[in-house]
């Protein structure tokens, strides 16, 4: 059986190239119809962030990325509740509909179920 | 057991050093590795125009040779190289830019590379993250 493999993306879309990065990993897992997982957590939930404006940075919008994960097949998608609280986000007003909402307290349960992880 | 290491870390930084004393240890154990991934500014650990002072460790030259001397499978993700200016010969043709510098014992490939050492790997062991 395939090993698993859960992502955590925790750097905001506008400080460098984790957040692209990490999320290429995933893309990549996903192509590969790996069994893999992404959770967004601290400041990678603002990558979830609705109505980016990237371009006044000069940046590439992350957003068409984070759409196709659904296209590659990746559906084990999390976001940490507390750090979309600490931010002052809600999981109803986020650019992807995320099911997973575990607590911190659940996370280190979430880690455990995957046989690998990656922390971006 | 079978160990893939990923670097996420440049050479100068710590983790890229603890990185490849962990690596050592693993084969000094009997262990096998897989394969050594690097993504990120990892990357630039595989640039052949890294010049360490005299007086601190070429941690870059370390890695390429213990990649060589162990004949390790030592891959390079190649957007994340291409993106930071760490070209082996047919890319830097290929972009037009004036200068190769990727080291012996690397090879440039793409992630799949990654999935496929955390395949076959027992563990998967990351250095440099966030």
């Amino acid at each position: 059986m395939a090993k698993s493999l859960l992502v955590i993306s925790r750097q905001a879309p506008w400080s460098g190239l984790s957040a692209r990065e990490s999320l290429d990993i995933v893309l990549a897992g996903g192509a590969f119809d790996l069994p893999i997982g992404l959770l967004f957590m601290d400041d990678g939930v603002f990558q979830l962030a609705q109505s980016q404006a990237p371009s006044a940075l000069q940046q590439k919008d992350l957003t068409a990325n984070l759409k196709a994960l659904e296209m590659f097949g990746v559906e084990d998608i999390y976001a940490c509740g507390k750090s979309l609280a600490e931010r002052g986000m809600f999981p109803g007003n986020l650019n992807l509909d995320i099911r997973h909402l575990p607590q911190e307290q659940d996370i280190s349960e979430l880690i455990d179920r995957y046989d690998h992880v990656i922390t971006l | 057991m079978k160990f893939a290491i990923a670097v996420f870390s440049a050479a100068h930084a710590p983790s890229s050093r603890r990185a490849l004393l962990f690596a050592q240890a693993v084969l000094a154990g009997g262990h096998e590795i897989v394969r050594l991934f690097f993504y990120q500014d990892g990357v630039h650990s595989a640039s052949g125009n890294i010049v360490a002072p005299q007086d601190e460790q070429d941690i870059a030259a370390q890695w390429q040779d213990f990649i060589g001397a162990h004949q390790l499978d030592g891959v390079v993700c190649i957007a994340a190289a291409l993106r930071r200016g760490v070209l082996n010969e047919e890319e830097a043709q290929r972009y037009q830019k004036p200068a190769a510098n990727l080291s012996n014992s690397w090879e440039l490939s793409g992630l799949g590379q990654l999935h496929d050492a955390a395949q076959s790997a027992d563990r998967l062991i990351c250095f440099g993250g966030q």
